[in-house]
């Protein structure tokens, strides 16, 4: 409970900061709509404005709240959770794709980590080149891959995912890298001294040794493999999703609708971080590393 | 001589460095017979982990020749003709005692049955019975190193070799794991290779001690003990005792004035 007062006081301030930066961004329209009325405002009058803009350059949080409870909550309570209006189905569409890639590239990135700590030539080779990979910018090449998929008759599910991969593995490549090179000298010469296998070395020793560094991999990969998903959307916006909820946003100057849909894309990747923390917990207690 | 169980002939190890090569062991010889008990002293730099290792196959000696049950180091290790003790006991953090204990044995293809009653048997030969589903995090450094010899005495090997195994420990755990080391020793007739920087802990436990000087690491003095098998702790207060840690310490200095 000592905690709380310290994270409530964050959460004020980020609020304050947040209807401070909103009142500040917003009051030229309220000025420009006064002046072209003729009338003029007082301060108060300018600041309550600016907090019911119909298309505020900043919505605030109010606002925001607002949209999100009408296109989530309040659809639910009228039994139309999957509209296509509706959150939950932009984010269900997300969070597909989402986890197709996120399980594709945990299982890509864990595949070349056993390949770069076993095979000295690929360690060489193919590093490099996973690096080089994240160093273009993926909004560049995705609508690319996006198309060239899709010309190949691919189904736009597995096109998105292919773009989540392609974020997701790389964290998991490094990690697991670094996990199963975690046994020390002494580990690896005991394995020696009684004669074991590179197969048994592995099971045995590199692969349990590499769970903490995979949980941590997959922390950074589930968020990153969102941002893919959201970042496909851009290119795929006509299947929906919440990357395609911020483009007709941005089409139509509907602010509130694109931070809603942020906020929406952000509390998904929490609520997964989350879970993955869960998983983490419970599997590590089991094994008997978490004391 | 066919009771000779690990035979050192001129062996030396050069390890090339950029600053020169280093000596680790120059022109060893030494032989080493079933069921000795075999301390190698001398301080860091010495050699005496190098020449443990090369028993074990773990490093590989650039001259000379080295035979352990008569064969290569390498063969022996491929037969897992010894069991080894790290400094540190390495137990793993996701296995338990037990699973620990049993890891060799998996490796080595034992059947589940025999795998469960070893295990009981080495525990009970350290006194960890009851033990077997702790995990390692929940005993202290004395018992996980216990649980290690007992990891090392699990399998079928003649030969125990062990690295400072209690370099680590505080002296009052180290008098007992020592009465214990002996016990050990005098029940399963094994042959023990013993690498340790205490004269008394040397003195303590050995049948014969080696002592060895640095730069470059070669024998300084073997030393066979007059002591008898049957050795309570109390026997460290004795003359005898006391001259044989005397010829070592003066070994032991001989060999640093040299360098």
């Amino acid at each position: 409970m000592r905690n709380v007062l310290p994270v409530l006081t964050v959460v004020l301030a980020l609020f304050a900061l947040w209807y401070g930066g909103a009142v500040l961004l917003n009051k030229n329209w309220s000025y420009d709509k006064a002046q072209r009325a003729g009338v003029e405002l007082s301060f108060s009058e300018m600041v309550k404005d600016t907090m019911t803009q119909e298309k505020p350059r900043l919505p605030p949080p109010h606002q925001v709240g607002a949209e999100l409870w009408k296109t989530t909550g309040a659809m639910v309570q009228r039994g139309r959770a999957f509209s296509k209006r509706s959150l939950i189905y932009h984010g269900w569409i997300t969070l597909s794709s989402t986890v197709l890639g996120f399980v594709f590239g945990t299982g890509l990135g864990i595949l070349l980590a056993i390949g770069i700590v076993h095979n000295r030539a690929m360690d060489k080779s193919v590093m490099p080149w996973i690096i080089a990979s994240q160093t273009i910018p993926i909004l560049a090449i995705a609508p690319m891959i996006v198309v060239v998929l899709a010309s190949a008759q691919v189904d736009d599910l597995i096109a998105k995912g292919v773009i989540s991969m392609y974020l997701s593995f790389f964290p998991v490549v490094v990690g697991m890298v670094k996990g199963l090179r975690s046994p020390d000298h002494m580990q690896m010469d005991q394995m020696r001294t009684w004669n074991a296998s590179r197969g048994q070395t592995f099971w045995k020793l590199r692969l349990p040794a590499s769970a903490p560094y995979l949980f941590a991999s997959l922390k950074v990969g589930i968020a990153a493999s969102l941002i893919g998903a959201v970042v496909a959307e851009l290119s795929l916006s006509q299947d929906g999703g919440l990357g395609a909820r911020m483009l007709v946003g941005s089409y139509y100057g509907q602010t509130i609708q694109i931070w809603s849909a942020l906020i929406a894309a952000a509390t998904l990747a929490a609520l997964m971080v989350a879970l993955i923390g869960l998983i983490q917990t419970v599997t590590l207690k089991r094994m008997g590393m978490a004391q | 001589m066919n009771d000779t169980v690990i035979s050192a002939e001129n062996l030396s190890l050069t390890f090339e460095t950029n600053d020169g090569p280093v000596h680790a062991l120059k022109d060893i010889n030494l032989d080493i017979a079933k069921g000795e008990f075999v301390s190698f002293i001398g301080p860091s730099g010495c050699g005496k982990t190098t020449f443990l290792r090369c028993m074990a196959d773990l490093e590989t000696p650039t001259g000379g020749e080295i035979t352990v049950n008569g064969v290569t180091p390498r063969e022996a290790r491929k037969s897992r003709a010894y069991g080894y003790v790290f400094q540190a006991a390495g137990l793993y953090p996701w296995r338990t005692i037990g699973g620990n204990i049993r890891l060799p044995l998996e490796i080595m293809g034992y059947s589940k049955e025999d795998q469960a009653r070893r295990v009981q048997q080495v525990l009970e030969l350290v006194e960890l019975d009851g033990f077997d589903r702790k995990f390692p995090w929940q005993l202290s450094g004395g018992m996980q190193q216990r649980a290690s010899i007992a990891r090392a005495l699990a399998f079928d090997a003649d030969i125990l070799l062990m690295d400072e195994p209690f370099g680590a420990l505080d002296e009052i755990v180290r008098d007992h794991l020592n009465e214990q080391l002996l016990d050990l020793w005098a029940r399963t007739e094994k042959t023990i290779g013993f690498v340790t920087h205490s004269i008394p802990e040397a003195v303590y436990l050995s049948t014969k001690i080696v002592v060895m000087s640095p730069r470059p690491g070669r024998i300084a003095d073997v030393i066979d003990s007059p002591l008898p098998k049957e050795r309570p702790l109390e026997i460290r207060d004795t003359p005898e005792f006391i001259e044989i840690a005397h010829r070592v310490r003066d070994g032991l200095r001989e060999g640093h004035a040299d360098g």
